[in-house]
């Protein structure tokens, strides 16, 4: 399949599952009731599902492109915000400014101080494990960072002031993209559409690292700009998406190795689509979650990790070869 | 033109990998640096292609520091083949191959040029036929061709290969090493290897610098440089220069004093 193709294709399925998140859920809305403002169900699409459904299009985006950065960088096909605890990270991030009351002082301080969680994140992750492109470094280095972010989490539910504070941060924690307003879309939006663009012009490097640092710097690519620009890309999207949706996982790592076999591997034409793709992963995982009939909706951060679980264990089968 | 490294120093840990190592190599020549394990090579390698800082001294193009040069203008007049090149992902090998042609720029992959570039490389080192094929399903020696047409791909005018005929059968590593002579002869580039084979050095060089403990100890033409009194300096190993039939011979005697 020709990449054009692809990405048409994806971008299309995008389309057809934001229209469908429109109309899905508890109340079905089919589009006729779009033109009367009259109709009492305006208010559910405007106010409840359009924000909805632009969350879910910017985050899985987000993620997507993530894991497909990471893993491109790194040359590891474990990497994944959500599983190397860059996600946990910016919630740690989030968490604090929950904890500390900071939310109150500015809609701002939640996004800001979860996105310099996720750069913190980011940053440790590659330097804890260095130039090489062991997936074992790689993994415990994100084991390290998963258990230092759920410790400073642990910690401060633990001295939560109120029981009430503690069902905030434990709510939000489990991502989901139920109840949110235009107010979140314009507090991410800004940032997930920047770092976006920031990844993209790190295409041609990460396909030069296809041949190893060494190579890549004998292309003339300069690793250190490289990594930067990485860097600030990743935090500003996985901080932005982490502070409106809590923490939603496994979307960058499966959407990468789907994708990858589709554009014959290289790590610079897998961004895009992958981004497209990470938008179809949440915007169909989202609508199943709502039309689940639960009691309670549940949460698609917890719907996420039931469907990535396995698929890590396969991918770790697979790759036990190459591990050992 | 010239390549010049002038007094290179390098210091790994407490160990001088290169000692005030001066060198002037000429384009339109094949040298090959030989030497013994730790010798410095691919250090020396390293510095030429200005991906190594050395602690003293520098290396030049043209009378231009090659480090103060901007990343790609250096890497578009200067080639380089590691000596373990890693290959991350299952790519085919045509686009392993095209990533050569990443200093040309942005708008290269799609044009002539660039197109014509792959398929030369490809061609020259006899991959053409596996363009389709995913490196992974290559053997050693059809993914060792490959990675010198990656080299070949951006048309550098030098080409600097660490130990390129790794993996290569003999058939292979003579096509390799006449293509090499090709490209410096025919095309007046300049090819740079490091070898371990010296039988072969002693085919393919016009000039050899033999490397012992960082420093040059010898430097000239193949069956000069390369003399019974020099390796068994740098190796510790008896040889004989012979005459065959076909050009000059290297016959290895043993262990020196064994």
């Amino acid at each position: 399949m020709s990449r054009p193709v692809l990405i048409a294709g994806l971008g299309l399925l995008t389309l057809l599952l934001a229209g469908l998140s429109l109309m899905a859920g508890r109340v079905w809305v089919p589009f006729d009731a779009w033109a009367e403002m009259t109709d009492p169900r305006w208010a559910i699409i405007f106010e409840l599902r359009v924000p909805r459904t632009l969350l879910g299009v910017l985050v899985g985006a987000a993620l997507g492109a993530s894991g497909a950065a990471l893993q491109g960088y790194t040359r590891n096909p474990l990497a994944d915000p959500g599983v190397l605890g860059v996600s946990s990270m910016a919630a740690l991030g989030g968490v604090i400014s929950l904890y500390f009351g900071l939310v109150t002082d500015s809609p701002w301080v939640l996004p800001t101080l979860a996105i310099g969680g996720a750069g913190a994140g980011v940053l440790l992750l590659l330097l804890l494990a260095g130039s090489t492109s062991g997936i074992v470094t790689f993994v415990l280095a994100g084991v390290v960072l998963q258990t230092v972010a759920t410790a400073g989490t642990a910690l401060a539910l633990n001295l939560a002031p109120t029981p009430w504070a503690v069902n905030e941060i434990v709510n939000w924690l489990m991502g989901s993209l139920a109840d949110r307003s235009v107010e979140e879309v314009r507090l991410a939006a800004p940032f997930i559409l920047v770092g976006l663009a920031l990844l993209m012009t790190t295409a041609r490097g990460l396909d030069a690292l296809t041949l190893g640092e060494t190579g890549a710097a004998s292309l003339g690519v300069d690793l250190k700009a490289l990594r930067l620009v990485l860097v600030a890309a990743v935090a500003l999207m996985v901080g932005a998406s982490v502070a409106v949706t809590g923490v939603i996982g496994f979307v960058g790592l499966l959407v990468p190795h789907l994708v990858r076999p589709l554009v014959g591997g290289r790590p610079g034409a897998l961004l895009l689509p992958s981004a497209l793709a990470g938008a179809t992963l949440v915007l169909a995982a989202d609508i199943v979650v709502r039309l689940t009939p639960s009691a309670a909706e549940v949460k698609l951060g917890v719907a996420m990790a039931a469907l990535g679980g396995p698929f890590f264990l396969l991918l770790l089968a697979r790759l036990r070869r190459r591990i050992a | 033109m010239a390549l010049v490294a002038e007094g290179l120093g390098v210091t790994l840990g407490g160990r001088v990998v290169l000692s005030e190592l001066s060198a002037r190599l000429e384009p339109g020549a094949v040298t090959c640096i030989v030497g013994p394990n730790g010798a410095g090579k691919s250090t020396l390698m390293a510095c030429l292609a200005g991906l190594r800082r050395p602690d003293a001294g520098r290396a030049l193009l043209d009378e231009t520091p090659i480090l103060a040069m901007p990343a790609r203008a250096r890497a578009l007049r200067l080639g380089f083949l590691p000596q373990t090149p890693e290959v991350a992902w299952a790519v085919e090998a045509r686009t392993l191959v095209g990533l050569g042609r990443i200093p040309h720029g942005r708008g290269d992959a799609g044009s002539e040029a660039g197109r014509g570039a792959v398929a030369r490389a490809m061609a020259a080192t006899g991959v053409a036929d596996l363009a389709r094929r995913t490196v992974d399903t290559l053997s050693g020696g059809e993914r060792g061709r490959v990675l010198i047409a990656r080299a070949l791909a951006g048309e550098p005018e030098w080409l600097l290969a660490d130990e390129p005929l790794t993996g290569l059968d003999i058939g292979h590593q003579i096509d390799a090493c006449e293509l090499f002579g090709r490209l410096a002869r025919e095309a007046g580039k300049g090819v740079v290897l490091t070898l371990h084979d010296l039988a072969m050095a002693l085919r393919v060089a016009d000039r050899v610098l033999v490397l012992a403990e960082g420093r040059v100890i010898a430097d000239g033409p193949a069956t000069e440089a390369l003399s019974p009194a020099v390796i068994r300096q740098a190796y510790g190993v008896e040889t004989r220069l012979g005459a065959g039939a076909f050009g000059p011979t290297l016959e290895l005697v043993g262990r020196h004093g064994g």
